[in-house]
């Protein structure tokens, strides 16, 4: 043990010393735990939550990922990274065998026990908070950025997402008459999880300028088949779970929604997951594209809104 | 003298024509009201909201001039929705609680319940199994029924679990009850210790899908769920009255009922088939909903004796009355959400259970 730490701080020494000028030394991270976290050299990095992988990568933080999560599957480079498995099932080990200098997580990482030993560890960890709004995507960029010293590209990537945000607000203008949207998590014998209040589904969906038709309750839960036709959904929304995904047959003839105009209009929608909910610096693009899908007419002022996150540089 | 000759000519009456008394057929008739009036209740509310004055047009009962545009509407809710879900309620409920008082006779046991057998857990581990590997190689091969799958690995497993318990049990052409308990309260815990791990390695969704499927819910009943319903609550009830004087003289013991001219290794293998199809077929519909097959078996003791007779009917009928309240408040309180059934069952059952233990203390011995 001793051994490894010293191993390590040989480890982040070096990387200071070459690293130079890049690493700013000696930040302080005020965390979703209301707790200041000093981070002294965030060299190795375990990056749990989708979110913030990609925010590391748009920030050309890349090199100095030690490890992921599974949630962490875009770009897909990120998923050759050592892996130290589901975000809310971490374990203690395999994060600290990574020798982080540094761990990043995403708010409702878990289990508790494990955050206590990465705690009790003295690694650096830093707790970042899960607010699914504009406001909560742009402080996440900020905060990663103020993590990792490089606060000037952080302000980088906000700025382009702030402009994309405004593009899409400016798309979200245009919509005369907003349509109902149902997010269906699961379909499992007949019983659909729909998406309430206080999640990313909810989020996301009024971004494109669509209306939740779930206001009943918050979180994902099971949800009432009469209340289904009461809630009169136009669309449903889903993501695609590889073979596990909502199927849109089943939605079709599923009784409750059979007597909505999902079933009519045949208005099932089915996006990749981390890209629709995951709140990252993608999420622009993500509502542009779920905008377009809920209002074809749209499309071609839709067009013209290139997300500038996809293409930004703020590498340096 | 004259005591034991009334019980010579009462058992001479029983063999021969084993009639109902009038006082039982009244607790049918009342049960039967009770049900009749508990699903008018809950068919007149819901989150779709269709008032008490839309309620008869749409039914179709009669022809209302002034229906309004909504008509199409309710009548669909009412036909699609809210009557076959008030139907799987009534079906799920009876044979749950038939389960369970056949279980309890066949075992000599106030205890006995299919879920403390282990085959509702077996049920529940193959569902949760279906639920993780959906997305897996085997999902994959299966694909073809994905729609059907976690109701058939649900109807599997029960039915699986008993036949592994029935091997255990049997020797040489004999079924021990007691190694048969004994069998089941292990191979529970095997099936908990395997929904334990599939739990751990389940993900966020899956584990809510999990989660909701061992409390139970009657949401997603259709027509076509209770078409699978309907056939085996019928064998049921025509089984329960063929074996219901060999579960009465079981409570004498094995020897003595086969004194009796109880064939009891038939009577045992059918209620075992039995108790595991009923079973079997409420959990692949609604998951596991605990407390109906202990409490309502129990309840009607308490009241009308212990003779199966009619015990075992009186239990289907009561087992669809406390379902069919339970699932209303189900489906209403927390509405539009859907609140697992199972809870209810519980917080309902349970108190009443109690008060009438506590009202009855010292006049029965159970």
């Amino acid at each position: 043990m001793i051994l490894c730490r010293t191993l390590a701080i040989s480890a982040a020494a070096c990387c200071v010393l070459l690293g130079g000028a890049a690493v700013a030394a000696g930040v302080t991270e005020h965390d979703a735990r209301n707790r200041d976290v000093a981070i002294s050299d965030p060299a190795r990095i375990v990056s749990i939550g989708g979110a913030i992988t990609e925010i590391l990568y748009a920030l050309g933080f890349e090199n100095r990922l030690a490890g992921v999560d599974t949630t962490s599957l875009y770009p897909a480079a990120a998923r050759d990274k050592p892996n130290v498995g589901y975000m809310r099932q971490l374990s203690a080990e395999g994060v600290l065998g990574l020798n982080p200098s540094l761990v990043l997580a995403v708010q409702g990482s878990g289990p508790k026990e494990a955050m206590d030993v990465l705690e009790a560890a003295k690694v650096p960890l830093v707790l970042v908070p899960e607010t699914f709004s504009e406001q909560g995507l742009l402080d996440k960029i900020r905060l990663v950025g103020h993590a990792m010293g490089a606060d000037k590209r952080a302000e980088c990537l906000t700025a382009v997402v702030t402009d994309d945000l405004a593009q899409l607000r400016e798309l979200r203008a245009k919509v005369t008459k907003p349509v109902r949207v149902m997010f269906v998590m699961s379909m499992l014998n007949g019983r659909a999880m729909a998406a309430g209040r206080k999640t990313a589904a909810n989020e996301i969906i009024a971004l494109a300028g669509g209306v939740n038709a779930i206001e009943g309750y918050d979180g994902y839960k099971i949800i009432n088949d009469e209340a289904i036709v009461a809630a009169k959904p136009d669309v449903v929304l889903s993501i695609q779970r590889g073979k596990d995904s909502v199927d849109a047959e089943a939605v079709y003839v599923h009784p409750a929604f059979a007597l909505t105009p999902v079933a009519v209009n045949k208005t099932f929608i089915s996006m990749e997951g981390l890209y629709l909910l995951g709140f990252g610096p993608r999420t622009a693009a993500a509502a542009r594209d779920l905008a377009i899908r809920l209002y074809p007419a749209l499309a071609p002022q839709a067009e013209k809104f290139a997300p500038a996150a996809l293409t930004a540089n703020c590498r340096q | 003298m004259t005591d034991l000759a009334d019980s010579r000519a009462e058992s001479a009456k029983r063999r021969s024509g084993y009639a109902l008394r009038p006082a039982a057929s009244l607790t049918l008739a009342g049960l039967l009201i009770a049900v009749v009036g508990v699903a008018l209740i809950a068919l007149t509310v819901g989150a779709a909201g269709i008032p008490l004055a839309r309620l008869p047009a749409a039914l179709g009962l009669w022809a209302d001039a002034s229906a309004g545009p909504n008509l199409a509407r309710d009548q669909l809710v009412l036909w699609s929705i809210r009557i076959p879900r008030i139907a799987a309620a009534a079906m799920v409920g009876g044979l749950l609680a038939a389960s369970g008082a056949i279980m309890q006779g066949l075992f000599r046991n106030p205890l006995a319940d299919p879920a403390l057998v282990g085959v509702s857990s077996g049920g529940a581990f193959a569902a949760a199994a279906a639920i993780v590997f959906t997305d897996s190689q085997i999902g994959e091969s299966l694909r073809f029924m994905q729609n059907q799958l976690l109701p058939v690995a649900a109807f599997t497993g029960s039915l699986a679990t008993t036949v592994i318990l029935y091997r255990i049990a049997s020797r040489s052409g004999r079924t021990s009850i007691a190694i048969f308990l004994l069998a089941g309260i292990a191979i529970a815990a095997i099936a908990n210790a395997g929904i334990g791990l599939l739990v751990f390695i389940a993900d966020d969704r899956q584990l809510r899908d999990i989660t909701f499927w061992l409390l139970g819910s009657l949401s997603g009943a259709t027509w076509s769920k209770l078409a699978t319903l309907a056939p085996v609550l019928g064998v049921a009830l025509v089984a329960c009255l063929s074996i219901a004087r060999g579960l009465d003289v079981l409570v004498l013991g094995e020897a003595e009922a086969f004194h009796s001219g109880v064939d009891v290794e038939r009577l045992k293998r059918i209620s075992i088939v039995l108790v595991s199809a009923m079973t079997g077929v409420a959990v692949s519909v609604c998951g596991v909903v605990g407390f109906v097959g202990i409490v309502v078996p129990h309840l009607l003791r308490l009241v009308i004796g212990p003779a199966h007779r009619l015990l075992l009917p009186a239990s289907i009928l009561l087992g669809a009355v406390l379902m069919v309240g339970a699932d209303t408040l189900a489906r209403t309180i927390v509405a539009p959400a859907d609140m697992p059934i199972g809870i209810l069952t519980a917080a309902i059952g349970a108190p009443f259970f109690l008060a009438m233990l506590l009202r009855q203390r010292g006049l029965v011995s159970l």
